[in-house]
């Protein structure tokens, strides 16, 4: 059987690769070299090791792999590629725990100081590299790893390219490295969820260009008349960062041979640039793609057709237009002009109804499932994953209203209201896809321990509350403390009174995380046993899909 | 899967959406317009219109030792705890100091309003403090406020500043539109060791040039340039342009 190697020769895919790689590493040499930055010597030392690694890859790959390209169908099914869908799988697990534990540290610092170790461990150092492992590292992973599965199945084709999926994962883990290790470093442009230099981001375009082409085209390549819902939502999430990418982070770098850059937009303009982008960050990174893993995922594990079509289509639209517009709620009573804030909060009120016509069209999904809620865990993270979806998405509305905003701007109210959708919305819905995925992906029965599930669910649980009730306290504790006056009429409190406040919220948030933690590291042991040691799947447990229409 | 399937009796607008889920080709073109419409209603006015930026007195770029402070500022992740943006509310007002101004940062690239305050907000701690309040508060924040929950900058009074950079700095704020002028650009790193110097001959020259700047050795402690001393200078320089005993609110109402 073994494929005779005559006939066999490279791919253009493969020479075009190993060639741009190998451009790469002569720059980035060339950079390392001359450059007076010791830190960006060391980044461009890695960019010529991985750009090498990847070449040595490539030529690996090459001796090992049949001269001809895989099959687009076996016996009339999809022969799909789930390697990459695997890989970020695992590295969505492994950033967890790393994203995670950077978390509950910088919570400990705000309650223990002598924790930060300057400079590299310091908060300012350590905030950005949480806020990227987890969104950008855990939640990006996810999206890929859930993007590329659902895009194979719901068009039941192969995924399009030969390397590109590859190129796509590997690159942008690379990306994630980079980023994390820039901020420990010094290296950051310091707008916040947008921290990578210049470098970085140029890289990451690249990888985001190459991810569109390999969605776009598999959908191109479907043999379903209709593009599912979710691809929908992940094809809006895919385009629309890379729009707020490119537009935040417009910046002119000092010199080739340094990691600064100045930003092209100064002042008031680039405050509306940056949370035009952060809010859409939240609104398309961790809304629109997450949106799409319920749009599969639920009606998946419960068994049950999407509640209504037509609501899916309402709300698609008006989530994607109203979303744009509700980034000035971040400025108001700045410096921005009156009626960008005002149009920041309108939309913000607006886009709460969108919002829940999404979690209606989960939630009565389970429509004549509900009594599986008690015997399938999985199912119970998703669907809760959805309510807190809900409820974060009315408390968003509320704080964008300028009155509210004017307590709860600057304090950890904000913190609060980001880690009930980050942990309750976010997180739950990805812990209910990777519990699904994971047998899929590696052809188990079933998962290792639906029990450790039902753990994972009620501590991670816990912790949320924890983190959440501690921040609206603290929160609202200190917007009040800071606007108290005496009967005489002075500021009843010192800023560093409301400092001292805040402590024992800052230890109960920081054990909250630690439970959340705690449950998240009960399903990687789950999901390492399920590969490990799994029951295999009888070949005719995977459900090949219906075509819809 | 059945989910998403069109009901067989879809009709007008729902029928016309089979467009769209039969080619993805117009699905992104549709999906570009409509996540497009709401950034161009609000961020493209903002560099046209006149009222956008106050017409204020006193605004001048920074100084190269200003300016390396600034990146310190940006390199440590200041921003993510203190926020330079004090709002129109009554009790900002009267705990920082006149509400701030768009003007106020129209040289910053980026922008340091921040969204957090775990400390206070710093758009006018310039000359609240003296500089060896200010050195001694960034080696050990607890020994001048118990409890304090900064981490400790020490290391700033060690680390010598490297300022090699600082001119490719100006020259690209130039490229975005900070007023740099090529004096100022050619001289900045003379300019940066004469902020420390008051003494010397070209301090008139470099007052000429930077208004308000102020000089002067600002970690007194320390021997040579250092981190610290430009720290400091920043620090101490933030919210002290604009003179509001003479601004004019009126003249700028929006």
């Amino acid at each position: 059987m073994q494929a005779v190697t005559t006939g066999k020769s490279m791919r253009g895919g493969e020479i075009g690769l190993i060639a741009v790689l190998a451009i790469m590493a002569l720059g980035c040499l060339y950079i390392a070299a001359r450059t007076i930055e010791p830190a960006f010597a060391f980044h461009m030392a890695l960019a010529v090791v991985a750009s090498a690694a990847g070449i040595f890859a490539i030529f690996q790959r090459y001796s090992v792999r049949p001269a001809g390209s895989p099959p687009l169908e076996i016996d009339g099914k999809p022969n799909y590629n789930f390697g990459p869908v695997k890989f970020t799988t695992l590295a969505a697990l492994f950033w967890g725990v790393a994203g995670m534990a950077v978390g509950i540290y910088i919570a400990f610092e705000l309650a223990f100081p002598w924790l930060n170790i300057a400079p590299w461990f310091n908060f300012g150092r350590l905030r950005p590299l949480h806020t990227s492992a987890v969104i950008f590292a855990f939640g990006g992973n996810v999206l890929l790893a859930t993007s590329f599965y659902v895009v194979q199945r719901t068009c039941r084709a192969r995924l399009v390219g030969d390397l590109a999926p590859w190129f796509v994962v590997l690159g942008y883990n690379f990306f994630i490295v980079i980023a994390g290790t820039g901020y420990l470093l010094g290296i950051t442009q310091g707008k916040e969820y947008a921290e990578p230099e210049w470098y970085s981001d140029l890289w990451l375009t690249i990888v985001w260009v190459v991810y569109l082409l390999v969605f776009l085209g598999t959908l191109m390549r479907r043999k379903e008349p209709h593009i599912y819902v979710a691809n929908w939502f992940y094809l809006a999430f895919i385009l629309t960062i890379a729009m707020l990418h490119i537009g935040n982070n417009a910046s002119l770098p000092i010199s080739l041979l340094s990691s600064k850059s100045v930003i092209v937009w100064g002042g008031v303009q680039d405050a509306m640039f940056q949370w035009w982008y952060g809010h859409n960050a939240v609104g398309f990174f961790l809304t629109a793609g997450f949106l799409a893993i319920m749009y599969y995922f639920v009606p998946k594990r419960a068994e049950r057709p999407v509640y209504s079509y037509r609501l899916s289509i309402i709300h698609f639209w008006a989530l994607i237009f109203l979303y744009i517009w509700a980034g000035p709620h971040h400025l108001h009573y700045t410096a921005l002009p009156d009626w960008a804030q005002t149009l920041g909060m309108t939309f913000s009120i607006m886009l709460w109804m969108p919002s829940w016509g999404g979690m209606i069209n989960g939630l009565l999904t389970l429509s004549g499932a509900w009594d599986k809620l008690r015997t399938d865990p999985v199912l119970r993270m998703l669907v809760v994953s959805v309510a807190f979806y809900g409820m974060s998405t009315f408390e968003g509305p509320v704080m964008s209203i300028k009155t509210v905003n004017s307590l709860s701007h600057y304090t950890d109210w904000t913190i609060g209201h980001v880690h009930s959708g980050a942990l309750g919305w976010v997180a739950y819905v990805s812990f209910g896809a990777l519990y699904c995925l994971v047998p899929w992906l590696w052809n188990k029965r079933d998962l290792y321990s639906i029990r450790l599930v039902n753990w994972h669910f009620w501590i991670s649980t816990l912790g949320i509350v924890l983190y959440i009730t501690s921040m609206w306290v603290s929160g609202i504790l200190q917007g009040l403390m800071w606007r108290s006056y005496t009967p005489q009429g002075y500021l009843e409190y010192s800023f560093i009174e409301t400092v001292a406040a805040m402590h024992p919220f800052y230890i109960i948030r920081a054990l909250g995380g630690v439970l959340f933690i705690a449950g998240y590291l009960l399903m990687v042991y789950n999901v390492w046993m399920t590969i490990r040691v799994g029951e295999e799947a009888a070949a005719s447990a995977q459900p090949s899909l219906q075509p819809a229409e | 899967m059945s989910s998403g399937t069109p009901t067989p009796n879809a009709s007008g607008f729902f029928a016309k959406h089979h467009i769209l889920e039969k080619n993805p080709i117009l699905l992104v073109i549709a999906i570009l317009i409509v996540v497009s419409i709401g950034g161009i209603v609000q961020i493209v006015p903002l560099f046209y219109l006149q009222s956008t930026v106050e017409k204020v007195d006193g605004m001048r770029p920074y100084t190269p030792l200003e300016l390396a402070g600034r990146n310190i500022y940006v390199r440590e992740g200041c921003y993510l705890c203190h926020s330079q943006m004090i709002r129109s509310l009554r009790d900002e007002v009267e705990r920082y100091g006149h509400y701030s101004l768009a003007a106020e940062s129209m040289y910053d690239h980026p922008f340091q309003w921040g969204s957090k305050r775990n400390g206070p907000d710093l758009a006018r701690v310039g000359l609240k403090y003296t500089d060896s309040w200010q050195v001694a508060h960034l080696k050990d924040p607890r020994s001048v406020v118990p409890q304090s929950i900064m981490p400790t900058y020490a290391f700033l009074a060690d680390a010598p500043l490297d300022s090699r950079e600082i001119a490719d700095y100006m020259r690209a704020s130039r490229n975005v539109g900070v007023p740099y002028t090529d004096e100022m650009i050619a001289d900045a790193d003379a300019d940066l060791k004469t902020q420390l110097n008051p003494d010397s001959p070209d301090a008139a020259a470099f007052q000429k040039r930077y208004p308000k700047a102020q000089l002067r050795k600002f970690d007194a402690e320390s021997a040579g340039v250092t981190e610290a001393d430009a720290m400091v200078a920043y620090l101490q320089m933030l919210g002290t342009l604009v003179d509001f005993n003479i601004y004019v609110d009126k003249a700028n109402l929006r």
